[in-house]
C-alpha cells in the first residue's frame, strides 16, 4: 500500500507543504536570516552581523518586557490551573446544574482577545474610578492584575474542560480500591487523582505557558502597555519595535528580538513538557 | 452522614451559581451600556442599569450595522473563517494521512516542522509572512485562507496524525486490494473514520481564525477590509473621541452570534476541546 501511496504523494502533500511552505518556513528562514540585516523592506536588506541582539539585549524596554512578562506568566500559569482543577474536582462530583456551570465557565474562550481587553478595560476603570484610584491608562499596578484577572477568566474555563475528561478517566475501581484501603479524601486526592490526571497537568501547563508568553490581543486591548510601555509584553514589545517608529534602525531590532523570543518560547515549552511528562505514570 | 454531604452539596451548588454570575456580569454590563445613551456611558457609571433618560433602545445597534460598516466586516469574517477552516480540514487530513502511512524521512521532517510550527511565536514570522503575502498576492479576503492553512498546519496536522495512527492499516489495505486508488480510498474509507477529528479540529481551527486580529490586520489593506476583531480595534484607534454607544453595539453583535452557536454546538466544543487536549 506505500507504494502506491507513493505515486500519489503530491497530490497528498502538494497543497499543504506549499502553503506552509508560504506561511512558515519562508518566513521563518527569511526572518532569521533578516535579523542580522538592516532592512526597511525584505529587498533592501543590507548584512551588518549580530549588531541588532546586542542592541536588543542592551534595550531596557526589552529586559523590562521580559521580567514583566515572566511575572505575569507565573502567576497567571498557577491561578488559573489551581481554579480551574479546583472547578474540575466540584463538577466531577454529579452536583446538580454540572453541565450549566460548564457551559459559563467556558464560554469567555470562545470570545476574541481583543473583545475580551475592551470589556474588562470598562470594567477595571469603572472599579477603579468607584474606588478614585488612577485609571488604567496611569496605573501599572492595576495593568498587570487586570491583564492577570482577564486571563484567568478567559482560560480557567477552557483548562477546566481538559481537567474534567482528565479526571473522568480516572478508572472507578482505583478509586474503590482506595477507599477500601482507608484513604482520606485528601489522601485520594494526592495519591491516586493527581497523579492519575499527570497527562491533563501536562497539557494544560503547556497551554498556559504558551498562551501566557505569546499573549497579544488582550495586552494590545486592555493596556496597550500604557502607562509609558510599563505594561507592555514580549509580543508587544516586538510589534511596536517594528511597526510604531519609522527608520531603517528599528526593523532590524524588532526581528532580533522576535528571533530571541522564539528561542525562548520553545526552550521553555520544550523545558516544561519534558518536566511534567517525567511525573506521568503508566496506567 | 448523608444529611450532611446533602447539606455540602446545596452549599456548593449555591457558591458555584454565584461564581456563574460573576463570570457572566462583564457580558451583562455590555449589554446594559451597549442600550443607553451616549452620554449616560461613563467611566463610573458603567455598573448602571440605564433608566428611563438614559435608555436608548436599539439606537446604537442601528449606529453600528448602517454606519460603522459591522455586516460587512462579519461577512469578511465568516468568508475567511469558512473558507480557511473548510481547506485546513481537507488538506491537512490527507497530508496527515500520508505522512502517518509512508515512513521514511521526509514524513519524519516534515512532522517535526509541524509541530515546532505550533509553538512558534507570531511575532517570529510576521514582518515577512505579510511581505511575503504581498508579494504572492495573497492580501485579501478571498485568497487568505492560503495563509491560514499554512499557518493553521501544524496543529491540524499534528492531531490528524493523532488519530490516523490509531486506525487500523487494514482497513485501508482491503479498500487497495479491491481496487481503490489511494484517493478513493482516502476520500471514502479514511475520512469517514476522521469524522470526529474532523469536529475537533474544525472548531479549535474556527476559533482562532474567526477571533485572530493580527494576523488579518498586517495582511489585508485595512482600507478595504476589515474583520471584526479588526473593526473593534479600529473603533479605538483612529475616530479620534471613541463612540463607546456603538461599539459596545458592536462587541455585543460580535458576541452574540457566538453565544448562539455555543449554546447549539455545546456537545461537540467541549468534546473538541477534550479530544484536542488528549491527543497533545
Amino acid at each position: 500500500m506505500e507504494h502506491a501511496l507513493k505515486r500519489y504523494g503530491p497530490i497528498f502533500l502538494l497543497p499543504t507543504v506549499v502553503a506552509f511552505a508560504i506561511g512558515f518556513v519562508i518566513p521563518f528562514v527569511e526572518g532569521v536570516y533578516l535579523s542580522f540585516c538592516q532592512f526597511t523592506t525584505v529587498r533592501d536588506a543590507r548584512f551588518i552581523g549580530g549588531g541588532n541582539y546586542q542592541r536588543a539585549l542592551a534595550d531596557t524596554q526589552f529586559l523590562h518586557s521580559f521580567w514583566f512578562t515572566v511575572a505575569f506568566a507565573v502567576v497567571s500559569i498557577l491561578l488559573i490551573n489551581v481554579i480551574a482543577f479546583g472547578l474540575a474536582l466540584l463538577l466531577t462530583r454529579k452536583l446538580k446544574g454540572t453541565n450549566v456551570f460548564r457551559t459559563v465557565f467556558f464560554m469567555p474562550n470562545l470570545i476574541g482577545g481583543i473583545v475580551l481587553g475592551y470589556i474588562w478595560q470598562i470594567l477595571i476603570n469603572c472599579v477603579l474610578s468607584l474606588a478614585g484610584q488612577p485609571l488604567l491608562a496611569l496605573n501599572s499596578t492595576a495593568g498587570y492584575w487586570g491583564l492577570i484577572i482577564l486571563m484567568c477568566w478567559q482560560q480557567i474555563g477552557y483548562m477546566m474542560i481538559i481537567y474534567i475528561a482528565g479526571l473522568q478517566a480516572v478508572p472507578d475501581d482505583l478509586m474503590e480500591a482506595a477507599q477500601i484501603d482507608g484513604a482520606t479524601p485528601w489522601q485520594t486526592l494526592w495519591r491516586v487523582k493527581l497523579p492519575m490526571v499527570m497527562p491533563s497537568i501536562t497539557i494544560c501547563m503547556f497551554l498556559t505557558l504558551t498562551n501566557s508568553f505569546k499573549l497579544f490581543d488582550q495586552n494590545l486591548a486592555l493596556t496597550a502597555g500604557d502607562p509609558g510601555h510599563l505594561t507592555e509584553m514580549l509580543a508587544l514589545n516586538i510589534y511596536n519595535t517594528f511597526y510604531a517608529r519609522a527608520g531603517a534602525q528599528w526593523k532590524g531590532l524588532g526581528q532580533a528580538k522576535a528571533v530571541l523570543f522564539c528561542i525562548l518560547v520553545v526552550a521553555i515549552s520544550m523545558f516544561q513538557l519534558k518536566a511534567t511528562r517525567s511525573k506521568e505514570v503508566q496506567q | 452522614m448523608a444529611k450532611r454531604r446533602k447539606a455540602g452539596s446545596v452549599i456548593l451548588t449555591a457558591v458555584l451559581s454565584i461564581l456563574s454570575l460573576v463570570w457572566l456580569y462583564p457580558i451583562f454590563m455590555i449589554l446594559m451600556n451597549s442600550l443607553k445613551t451616549e452620554r449616560a456611558i461613563t467611566t463610573s457609571g458603567a455598573f448602571r442599569l440605564p433608566a428611563a433618560a438614559t435608555f436608548a433602545g436599539l439606537e446604537n445597534y442601528v449606529s453600528a450595522i448602517v454606519s460603522q460598516g459591522f455586516l460587512k466586516s462579519l461577512g469578511y469574517s465568516l468568508f475567511i473563517t469558512i473558507s480557511s477552516v473548510a481547506l485546513i480540514l481537507v488538506c491537512c487530513s490527507m497530508c496527515a494521512w500520508y505522512i502517518t502511512r509512508v515512513k521514511g524521512r521526509l514524513s519524519r521532517g516534515l512532522y517535526f516542522l509541524f509541530v515546532l510550527s505550533m509553538v512558534v511565536p507570531f511575532q517570529m514570522v510576521m514582518f515577512t509572512l505579510s511581505q511575503t503575502a504581498d508579494l504572492l498576492k495573497l492580501n485579501t479576503p478571498w485568497n487568505i485562507c492560503v495563509i491560514y492553512l499554512g499557518f493553521g498546519a501544524g496543529l491540524a496536522v499534528f492531531m490528524f496524525c493523532g488519530f490516523v495512527r490509531s486506525v487500523p492499516v487494514e482497513v485501508e489495505e482491503a479498500s487497495m486490494i479491491d481496487g481503490c486508488n489511494p484517493i478513493q480510498t482516502f476520500f471514502l474509507i479514511v475520512l469517514p473514520m476522521l469524522k470526529p477529528t474532523l469536529v475537533s479540529v474544525g472548531i479549535l481551527e474556527a476559533m482562532w481564525v474567526w477571533n485572530d486580529y493580527l494576523l488579518p490586520t498586517l495582511v489585508l489593506d485595512i482600507k478595504n477590509y476589515m474583520t471584526i476583531p479588526m473593526l473593534i480595534q479600529h473603533f479605538r484607534g483612529s475616530f479620534g473621541r471613541v463612540e463607546m454607544g456603538p461599539m459596545m453595539a458592536c462587541i455585543m453583535l460580535t458576541i452574540i452570534p457566538i453565544v448562539i452557536v455555543y449554546l447549539l454546538g455545546q456537545k461537540y466544543i467541549i468534546k473538541g476541546v477534550a479530544a484536542g487536549a488528549v491527543k497533545g
